[in-house]
């Protein structure tokens, strides 16, 4: 494809994609969490909310103006400011990360003839941007596990840099490779590869497709890895004094991160926002995102969690060989073809 | 079988049948080839398969364990004791109870008040009943010592309400007049479940 084809980005284009992330994606994370109810509810034989609206969709709201309107706590001994700082850390660094990743293929406005690129910003090294960002978000579990004066709250801060510690190598690593096939840190230029290529990325990298989801659900909290919220253990970990709407400003980062992570995941291996046969491209992104977010409720119910030596474990003794292994091959088969 | 072999305690005589474990790993080449059979082996994509399986069936086979509650309700067993009930004679419509006191001295929680009078027709009428529902803690005794039937125990669980008072009255629990075809007899300790048939299942005798 030239890049003298393409029609000139302009400013009104920028914030029409900025807008579709913000407003889609912020909208779609609320709704995860309605999702995330009714699918666990119909895999426990169960039927998940029911009551409010039709086969309870408005339940979404009436969580939104509880969340809303409930008394925001400081507790006693908090460390007020940094308690206050870090919900907000972490919803703003997930709609960082979303800033930079490509969602849907580029498209113009018929009428006005306003071009929308398919990223808001496509700086050279997106990739190393989305996954600096999320592991920045990091920094709100654990300032707000230290910040709150509360025992759970310590062990749930101590839990998260240990997973932090462990998963952000497998993440790198297992990434590595795609990078170096790919030959560029740009997430347009994935997207790209797959098309120039016809087949996924996922064919020629199954490994660091595992290592990248196993990785993944690490750095989103999800159910194998969830050790920082574990109720049966540790209450609610760092957001045990949280209320009202800072506990809703992680629960909606939570939710964008794993939108994040499944939009990470289908542009890297899973072949992008590319048309597949009759399909369109924005369709199949559409598609591959609710599969992966699917694919963590699933994993969720169905699995048990690990404990937080046991990932340790994992990351450091099993993960981070087999992804050195990986980006080994890959490279002596990349000198060698 | 008898119970012989199991008497018998002297340790080292009888015939135990080994089970076939493997033995657990000790080296770390050995913990490793572990982990990674474990991992390869497909349980964890066995666990899957039933929550889908459980997904599908309960999405489309509406297979569900779940009831609306304020809208469906499940049948309460009739040896259940709930809120009492003050039941009425079918033919004439007057209260059964006789005034006798019995449920009120059998009490163990001391919450039944009764005070009688004899009307013009010298027969014996209740002026006074009440409940202490605080107090009551839902023994049955009145309702199994009652020569009448007169007081039993109906079906309300749903017990919410701003103030005691509301249950505690005897015209509160009596059954009203105009609902007297609809009054249920108690059916005694021993009746079952109206539901009992579909909640029969196989004894797992297989073991």
């Amino acid at each position: 494809m030239e890049a003298t084809m393409l029609p000139e980005v302009t400013a009104a284009g920028i914030i029409i994609k900025a807008i579709i992330v913000l407003a889609v994606i912020a909208g779609l994370a609320a709704f995860g969490t309605y999702v995330e109810r009714k699918i666990l509810a119909y895999m426990q034989r169960r039927l998940g909310p029911m009551h409010v609206g039709p086969h309870g969709l408005l339940q979404l709201a009436a969580d939104g103006i509880k969340l809303f309107t409930k008394e925001d706590i400081i507790p006693q001994h908090a460390n007020k400011v940094i308690f206050s700082i870090a919900p907000v850390i972490m919803a703003a660094t997930a709609f960082i990360a979303l800033g930079a990743v490509p969602v849907f293929p580029d498209f113009t406005i018929p009428f006005i003839d306003v071009y929308v690129p398919s990223i808001a910003s496509d700086i050279n090294v997106g990739i190393l941007f989305v996954l600096g960002m999320m592991a920045a978000g990091l920094y709100a579990p654990l300032l707000a596990g230290m910040s709150q004066a509360n025992k759970w709250g310590i062990i749930g801060a101590a839990r998260t840099a240990v997973q932090f510690l462990s998963y952000e190598v497998v993440t790198g690593l297992s990434l590595l490779a795609p990078i170096m096939l790919v030959g560029s840190l740009s997430l347009v230029d994935f997207n790209n590869y797959h098309a120039d290529q016809g087949v996924w990325m996922v064919v020629y990298q199954p490994v660091a497709f595992i290592l990248f989801l196993i990785a993944g659900y690490a750095e989103t909290n999800r159910t194998p890895f969830d050790l920082l919220e574990h109720e049966a253990e540790i209450v609610s970990g760092y957001v045990t004094e949280y209320s009202g709407l800072r506990w809703g400003l992680f629960f909606i980062g939570e939710y964008a991160n794993m939108i994040t992570i499944g939009i990470l995941a289908s542009v890297v291996f899973l072949g992008g926002y590319n048309d597949l046969w009759i399909f369109p491209g924005w369709f199949m992104i559409i598609v591959k995102i609710a599969f992966m977010f699917f694919l963590m409720l699933w994993v969720r119910a169905s699995w048990p969690h690990i404990r937080p030596d046991q990932l340790m474990w994992l990351c450091w003794k099993v993960l981070m060989p087999l992804a050195m292994v990986n980006i080994l091959i890959t490279g002596f088969v990349m000198m060698i073809i | 079988m008898g119970l012989e072999q199991f008497k018998n305690r002297n340790v080292g005589t009888q015939n135990y049948t080994k089970l076939d474990l493997p033995r657990s790993p000790v080296t770390g080449w050995c913990k490793f080839k572990q982990v990674v059979s474990r991992t390869l082996s497909g349980e964890l994509f066995v666990g899957l398969g039933v929550t889908m399986r459980i997904m599908v069936q309960s999405l489309v086979g509406g297979q569900s364990h779940a009831t609306l509650y304020p809208f469906e309700k499940l049948p309460i067993s009739p040896r259940y004791r709930a809120i009492h009930e003050m039941l009425r004679l079918l033919e004439s419509g007057h209260y059964r109870c006789i005034g006798c006191g019995l449920c009120e001295k059998i009490c163990p929680a001391d919450c039944i008040t009764m005070d009688t009078a004899y009307d013009k027709n010298q027969r014996k009428e209740v002026t006074e009943y009440t409940i202490n529902f605080g107090r009551c803690i839902f023994c049955g005794y009145c309702a199994e010592v009652c020569p009448e039937l007169a007081i039993v125990h109906g079906n309300r669980i749903e017990t919410a309400s701003e103030q005691r008072a509301s249950f505690s009255l005897f015209d509160d629990m009596l059954t009203p007049i105009d609902n007297l075809n609809l009054q249920q007899e108690y059916q005694g300790f021993g009746a079952v479940t109206p539901n009992a048939d579909e909640n029969i299942k196989k004894t797992p005798l297989a073991y």
